[in-house]
């Protein structure tokens, strides 16, 4: 199988502290890979090295390599606008801009200019809400702010926005931690969906969602990559005490 | 291993345990008073057991559904799961086994106006193996030993080996008078039924190697 993002020896540092740990792991095209461990273990952080948003973060430092289709992201000669356009991001905090619902979805299409005319436009627009699950709670009042919707509904826009640009990866920081049960469900059945054209990234608190959605699943605890595998086994047959004693909820 | 944080997860793995642990106790005086009944032709005995049979399934079938309200409530996963899993199996084959001891009790009312014979006798030296098979496999169970569980399952060669020859003393009485037959037919489906516990011990015992090692139990593999 093919790997997307090759991640090698990564280390990454908030001034002094050290959060990421020589974590190496490869992610496969059309997986989806889970990332699971208690707070503060450096899920988010290790997103964010997958498509330099850390770069935002004046004390972040990182090393090693994160190569993306056999080219490492923090080489000089690449553009991070470029990266952050193939590596799409769901955040943790749904963070619409203060703009329509219609405009945050076309707002990548338009400065990527992926459309050809306004029904295109509004073909984007509107796929994405469909495929995001929300389309139909909002299509009377597309030209509304944004930020009048629900938490839920501001998650789901969010995923909309990500996938309108039609990157090559999405990484999903608890992108269902303020859905409800069948909101999620449609999230994750879009996960599903979207694996056949993506490779998709997921953090979440919910074992039993990263053991719905995703084939890999990858354990992290204080920085560390504790185990990663093919997720039915991680699930059943955890190698290490450390993965076992977290997924089945008993003191670490 | 250690404790879960919600303690009344712990609890309801533990009231499993004790739910199988239990089964398995009563399991052990049901093959015990049927052999003791055959041997003395104990019918009230034996009517006893015949009896006491309906309590073992339904000790089975709590097991089943406190399983199945793990699983929804706890939704189970690894080590957890496999405890889960293995409870649901083990507690099967304890039925059967509970079974094979009211087959065994079944017979001595058949043998109540046949001739007395003393072949019998051979009976408890034949159970003496798949019982203590069928019991070490319960504490292999509650306290994850995969050695036991493959000493266990190891000792079902012997259990074959002294069926074999009991076979042959039946057939034995069997050709040197006719009269044998009816009586001889009754101890040869109660020798079964005791080889039958050995079996289920083995299984008992695959379920505990499944349990403590993740794997399916593949008869290539045991040292
Ligand atoms: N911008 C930052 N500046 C300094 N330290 C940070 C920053 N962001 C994260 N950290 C620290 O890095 C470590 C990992 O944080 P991170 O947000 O990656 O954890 P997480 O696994 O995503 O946790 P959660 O599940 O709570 O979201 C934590 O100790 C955190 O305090
Ligand atoms: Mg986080």
């Amino acid at each position: 199988m093919d790997i997307k993002i090759d991640v090698k020896h990564l280390n990454l540092f908030y001034a002094e502290k050290q959060a990421l740990h020589d974590v190496s792991i490869s992610l496969q095209s059309h997986q989806t890979t889970a990332l699971i461990g208690p707070s503060g273990c450096g899920k988010s952080s290790f997103l964010r090295c997958l498509n330099r948003m850390n770069d935002i973060i004046p004390s972040a430092r990182c090393e090693g390599q994160v190569i993306l289709d056999g080219e490492d992201i923090y080489a000089r000669s690449v553009d991070v606008v470029e990266v952050r356009t193939r590596v799409g991001m769901v955040f943790q905090k749904p963070n619409p801009f203060p703009r329509s619902i219609f405009e945050n979805v076309a707002y990548g299409p338009r400065i990527h200019g992926l459309f050809k005319s306004k029904a295109d436009l509004n073909d984007i627009v509107e796929g994405s809400l469909t495929r995001a699950a929300l389309f139909n709670e909002v299509k009377d009042r597309l030209h509304q702010p944004a930020t009048r919707l629900s938490g839920g509904q501001q998650q789901r826009l969010c995923i909309a926005r990500a996938i309108a640009v039609n990157p090559e990866v999405i990484l999903m920081d608890e992108p269902c931690s303020a859905l409800d049960p069948i909101a999620t469900a449609k999230v994750e059945e879009l996960i599903d969906d979207l694996r056949e054209k993506f490779t998709i990234v997921i953090v979440t608190h919910n074992l039993q969602q990263a053991a719905r959605v995703s084939q890999k699943t990858a354990f992290f605890h204080s920085g560390y990559l504790v185990e990663e595998g093919e997720t039915g086994a991680l699930f059943t047959t955890p190698q290490d005490e450390r993965t076992q004693g977290y997924i089945t909820g008993r003191y670490g | 291993m250690t404790d879960h944080i919600v303690k009344a997860y712990d609890d309801e793995l533990n009231t499993l345990h004790e739910l199988i642990h239990h089964m398995g106790e009563m399991t052990v005086q049901q093959i015990d008073k049927a052999i003791q009944s055959i041997i003395k032709g104990d019918e009230k005995l034996a009517h006893k057991v015949i009896e006491t049979d309906d309590e073992i399934n339904l000790l089975e079938v709590k097991i089943d559904e406190l399983a199945v309200r793990i699983i929804a409530l706890r939704q189970p996963v690894a080590f957890d799961l496999r405890t889960v899993v293995a409870a649901l199996k083990i507690s099967n084959q304890v039925e059967r086994i509970a079974d094979y001891a009211t087959n065994i009790a079944r017979r001595t009312l058949m043998l109540h106006d046949m001739p007395h014979l003393p072949l019998v006798e051979g009976l408890p030296a034949l159970l003496k193996i798949p019982k203590r098979m069928f019991e070490r496999a319960l504490v292999a169970f509650a306290t994850h030993d995969l050695n036991l569980a493959l000493h266990v399952w190891h000792m079902d060669r012997e259990v074959d080996e002294l069926f074999n020859e009991y076979l042959t003393e039946l057939f034995n009485a069997m050709i040197a008078d006719p009269k044998n037959v009816g009586p001889c037919t009754q101890l040869l489906f109660a020798a079964k039924n005791i080889e039958r516990i050995g079996d289920q011990s083995t299984n008992i015992a695959e379920a505990v190697y499944t349990l403590v090692t993740g794997k399916q139990f593949k008869e290539s593999d045991p040292q």
